[in-house]
């Protein structure tokens, strides 16, 4: 396996948010290394500065300072390069909307350079492994929402490229679909050797898909490892979920103890406690007066999202489905 | 500001030891060719006329049969007939190509549609020229419909309507390329919208409207729109014996307009689509 596929942004970089607003910075100096084959993540809630990077990566948009090398080639110096060995999926279908499925394959296809017999045949082998061979007649525009963004991915698929960028692939898919897109990337690593960067704020989806995962928050990188490892910096804590019937009875003593370290948010408080400390609130919430109160509890071993928190990212705009 | 070292950020950096010089650079996928893109992008254009532009073509050919109807009651036949059929014949082109190709760009802009295109290689000037040239197709039976029945209408001559095959692209290239310049040029969607609406707006009461009843100021804002040389050549062809000079004139001044506006859209895609 050769290690070639650098994006380094050593110095701070920052654009102009639209006008009226102060300047943010959207990426501030970061640094990643991903390698060949590997399915990289980016997760972060919205704003952190992971779509900004990959259009930094793609060529969309130039960095203020810092480099991006794709597979030995220096994409700042030369960003006509990205497109040839990039297959981009934006946020965006609107070039697609009003394209049937089918042509909006064997366009992009064509458009990456493929010849229109080659174009043709990706465009069925694409779709059949995506399930989208029944609505390749239809125009884009017309599906559901999940639909739409499987034929976008079809299009990001049609034409090979050695390194795919997936800017939050499933959005809106059901898990039918999120299976058949994550086959379909999975068999381009392991049969072509593709490198994939995706970008989610999904945690479950990153510590199932990923083998590595960068965690960003407000234009910089706050860690990055695998799932497992990024885990294992909160291996010592238990996750407590508690969820009230109205509000938390907080009369009783040992629950308004807990209230101090609890992240509220509505009816439902989460806690993140060592494992005696998990046992004792679990027994002081499910007997006595607190149990009348209670709504829904459990325990888990911490997930991506406490990571997050522990990190000090702020956990809004996270999505755990 | 903190910066992740890159040793920080991977654990397996050493594990297979070999770094990445510039020597194992990954071959680079073909370019697309602009014909071939051009086809694609044209064929894609196209077809979403099916899905979403008919009733729009249906709108733009009514108003310029119903502008036609208006105008019997003003006009009495001669060259005043001449200059109303052919301005609304050319106001077919003006709607679709410069009105609508304008407000599909500025949208296209706008939502970050151009991103689709920008990350693919292919040649801006095939992404321009294939969009313009479907919304110039677009124009194609509405034009001629809109002529025929201005003709009947009018009882004018149908004997030199074939110059259509030459007015409609060379005035479509000229009034496509200014919308696609326009739309990409705008700073925002809203602009991009009324500025298409505007130069519809001129296209009508400039090329509908007479030019002699026109005041004389407003005669040389007509002289200035690309699509007066259009209604000339097509008005000059409803003689009994046209003069060919003329509408080769006419129709040469829409050709020149054409590459400039599209070169212009050409340089303005390139431009909007990396920000």
């Amino acid at each position: 396996m050769v290690r070639d596929l650098v994006k380094t942004y050593p110095a701070a970089r920052g654009r102009r948010g639209t006008p009226g607003t102060p300047e943010v910075r959207a990426t501030d100096g970061i640094s990643l290394d991903v390698e060949r084959g590997e399915i990289f993540g980016l997760l972060g809630p919205n704003g952190a500065g992971k779509s900004t990077l990959v259009r930094q990566l793609t060529g969309l948009m130039r960095p203020d300072s810092g480099g991006v090398e794709v597979l030995g080639h220096d994409l700042v110096r030369h960003p006509e390069r990205a497109a040839r060995l990039i297959g981009y999926l934006g946020q965006e279908s609107t070039a697609l909307d009003e394209l049937t499925v089918a042509l909006a394959a064997e366009t992009t296809g064509r458009l990456r350079g493929l010849g229109a017999r080659e174009a043709r045949a990706e465009r069925d082998a694409v779709l059949g492994e995506l399930g989208l061979t029944e609505l390749a007649g239809r125009p884009l525009r017309k599906l559901s929402g999940g639909q739409r963004r499987l034929a976008c991915v079809a299009a990001a698929l049609v034409g090979e490229r050695p390194l795919l960028v997936l800017d939050e692939p499933t959005t809106g898919m059901d898990p039918v679909a999120r299976r058949a897109v994550w086959a379909a990337v999975d068999r381009r690593r392991a049969e072509r050797g593709a490198t994939v960067l995706v970008v989610t704020h999904n945690v479950i989806e990153a510590e199932t898909v990923l083998d590595r995962v960068a965690v960003l928050d407000r234009g910089r990188v706050i860690a990055c490892d695998t799932p497992a490892g990024l885990k294992e910096e909160v291996a010592g804590e238990v996750r407590v979920e508690l969820v009230w019937r109205e509000r938390a009875p907080l009369d009783v003593p040992e629950v308004a103890a807990l209230r101090e370290s609890a992240q509220a948010s509505g009816r439902r408080w989460v806690l993140r406690l060592a494992p005696d400390e998990a046992r004792a609130a679990v027994a002081a919430v499910t007997g006595g007066a607190a149990f009348a109160a209670l709504d829904d509890f459990t325990l888990a071993t911490p997930s991506l999202e406490d990571v997050y928190l522990a990190l000090g990212g702020r956990t809004e705009g996270l999505v755990k489905a | 500001m903190s910066v992740v070292p890159a040793e920080a950020a991977t654990g397996r950096r050493t594990a297979d030891g070999r770094a990445a010089g510039p020597a194992d650079a990954a071959p680079l996928a073909p370019r697309a060719r602009l014909l071939p893109a051009l086809g694609a992008v044209y064929r894609a254009q196209l077809s979403r006329a099916r899905v979403a532009r008919i009733p729009l073509l249906f709108v733009a050919t009514f108003q310029s049969v119903g502008i036609m109807v208006l105008m019997r009651g003003v006009v009495d036949g001669g060259d005043e007939a001449r200059a109303v059929v052919a301005g609304s014949s050319v106001l077919v082109v003006a709607f679709v190509a410069l009105n609508l190709l304008a407000q599909y760009f500025g949208q296209l802009r706008a939502s970050g549609g151009l991103d689709h295109y920008a990350t693919l290689p292919v040649p801006p000037a095939a992404v321009v020229l294939g969009a313009a040239g479907a919304y110039a197709s677009f124009t194609v039976p509405g034009t001629v419909v809109t002529a025929v029945a201005g003709s009947v209408l009018f009882q004018l001559p149908l004997t030199h309507l074939w110059v259509l095959a030459a007015v409609i692209p060379l005035a479509g290239a000229a009034l496509a390329g200014l919308g696609a310049a326009l739309g990409l040029l705008a700073p925002r969607q809203e602009l991009a919208t009324l500025l298409g609406q505007l130069g519809m707006s001129a296209a009508l009461l400039l090329g509908v409207l007479p030019a002699d009843r026109l005041p004389g100021p407003i005669t040389y804002a007509r002289d200035l729109l690309p699509s007066t040389y259009g209604v000339e050549a097509l008005a000059r062809t409803f003689d009994a014996r046209p003069d060919w000079g003329g509408v080769a004139v006419d129709l040469t001044v829409c050709a020149a307009v054409g590459v400039v506006s599209l070169t212009v859209a050409t340089w303005a895609y390139r431009r909007a689509a990396v920000r």
